[in-house]
């Protein structure tokens, strides 16, 4: 009975989402309408579970005493604090405001910007023409790059004044995104827009049961 | 000495890294910037709008993407703004309404947009997908008050706006796969037309989608953010960023060249 009333509404419901897709019929527009509502409602929720998934991971964390369990804390400082701010004052308030200008925003661009350093480091090392496929993602990379900023255009057209050719950096980098790059997204997209529809089919035909998790 | 080259110490790479990011800066170096297809794409679109036309704007991006994507944001706003097209924004990221606002905010109060006549924040709420569904019915299936509290039926601006069919152009400026979803759930159920500010991780994935016309244009990270600000004639952070990212590539450009340089000469000896 556990499984058997999830598989059903998700067969039920899975079947009747698909058949308004090909209904223009006003019954078939309102259902949709009203399955989107719900389903708006129940979006909420994932922040509820999201938020008690993460203090109890984090006070596991505390209770185990895990590797650097004293950062749980600051989790906790963090949370409890943008609640208490957030909560009665509303996300306008300067306070809030302040605290998102001035900790969240400086602290995500941070971890982000590391990347910069790291992957000049990672490209430094790991970029050997060592083969021939290597070789090929090496040159297309390095043209890629040149073509993703100004520099790549002034040095082509200082260098290359001789011929008729502008601003062939950039070209090239749209030519190799265009042909090379395109294909081979394609060739990814329907692919994994087909791995979808068969994963969407066993789902609905309960086939695969992995989203009610485990046991009975 | 090849061998130390080869294998350099990460930290002399790091250093290097750093000093390609603030030399440009001080020294505030100006290169000529060209401008791609899909941009100049995007900003024919806009152009061609009529006056009073409505544009709605997602900033789907958080703090980590913001130097990358609000250059664009803001130069966009700033074309919107000044040809009369109103904007509706919201966010499909929890973390991006506060970045939105404030960032609406100060194009509006440079532009002296009016919140409510021309522009409207919509902000955030959770469930992607389903907002983009719901609002393709009725936008107020979704917000029925704006960011600041009012309520949709009350802002004079959002009078004669429904749903999709009175949206001319979405404008989704994303650092994760949000663009997508606009495509999949709005463009082709509702036939929203859609165009797209990507990061530059992200610009790849965006190509299939502009040659099947499911785009309508795409600004390409931050040398999308300067080749739109150059076309709408202002010079702001896009410039400043992408004269620093100049340095930087061409750094790391220098490196592999060393690099292979090295390796290879280092291989020859060992053989």
């Amino acid at each position: 009975m556990k499984r058997l009333i999830p598989l059903s509404l998700c067969f039920f419901f899975g079947v009747v989402m698909i058949a308004t897709q090909f209904s223009p019929h006003p019954i078939s527009k309102s259902v949709f309408d009203e399955v989107v509502k719900g389903a708006l409602i129940i979006s909420p929720f994932a922040l509820v579970l999201a938020t008690v998934t993460l203090i109890q991971t984090h006070a596991t964390r505390i209770s185990r005493r895990s590797d650097h369990w004293q950062y749980s804390f600051i989790v906790f400082a963090g949370l409890i604090t943008m609640v208490v701010i957030g909560v009665p004052l509303g996300p306008q308030h300067p306070v809030f405001v302040w605290i998102y200008d001035n900790v969240q925003v400086p602290m995500d661009a941070t971890m982000f910007s590391l990347l910069a350093f790291f992957i000049a480091s990672a490209a430094y090392r790991a970029f050997r023409a060592r083969t021939t496929e290597a070789t090929l993602l090496l040159v297309t990379a390095l043209i890629v790059m040149l073509g993703n900023v100004p520099v790549g255009n002034v040095i082509w057209n200082e260098l290359m004044s001789w011929t008729p050719w502008e601003n062939q950096a950039s070209a090239a980098r749209e030519w190799i995104l265009d042909n090379p790059n395109l294909s081979a997204r394609r060739g990814i997209i329907l692919g994994v827009s087909l791995g979808v529809i068969s994963q969407s089919v066993r789902i609905i035909l309960g086939i695969e049961r992995s989203y009610l998790g485990g046991g009975d | 000495m090849l061998q130390k080259l080869v294998s350099m110490d990460r930290r002399i790479v790091f250093i290097l890294v750093a000093i390609a990011v603030i030399i440009p800066m001080l020294l505030d170096v100006s290169l000529p910037v060209s401008t791609s297809e899909p941009t100049k794409k995007l900003y024919d679109f806009v152009e061609a709008l009529p006056e009073g036309s409505t544009i709605m704007l997602a900033f789907d991006y958080g703090p980590s993407s913001f130097p990358e994507l609000s250059p664009m944001a803001k130069a966009l706003l700033k074309q919107c703004f000044d040809k009369n097209i109103r904007v509706v924004a919201l966010t499909l990221v929890v973390d991006g309404t506060t970045l939105a606002s404030s960032l609406i905010e100060e194009v509006a109060a440079e532009k002296n947009a009016e919140n409510g006549e021309d522009f409207v924040f919509l902000g955030f709420r959770p469930g992607a997908t389903q907002v983009i569904l719901g609002m393709g019915s009725d936008i107020r299936n979704v917000f029925d008050t704006d960011y600041y509290g009012n309520k949709l039926h009350e802002i004079p601006m959002m009078e004669n706006i429904k749903n999709y069919d009175q949206i001319d152009l979405l404008v989704d400026l994303a650092s994760s796969n949000t663009t997508e979803a606009w495509i999949i759930y709005a463009n082709d159920q509702y036939n929203l037309k859609i165009a797209a500010g990507v990061t530059g991780v992200m610009v790849s994935q965006m190509f299939p989608y502009l040659q099947t016309g499911q785009l309508n244009g795409l600004m390409s990270g931050i040398l999308g953010a300067a080749e739109y600000e150059n076309l709408v004639g202002v010079q702001d952070k896009g410039m400043q960023y992408i004269n620093v990212n100049s340095f930087v590539h061409i750094l790391i450009v220098l490196l592999v060249v060393i690099g292979n340089i090295a390796y290879f000469t280092q291989r020859k000896r060992e053989e």
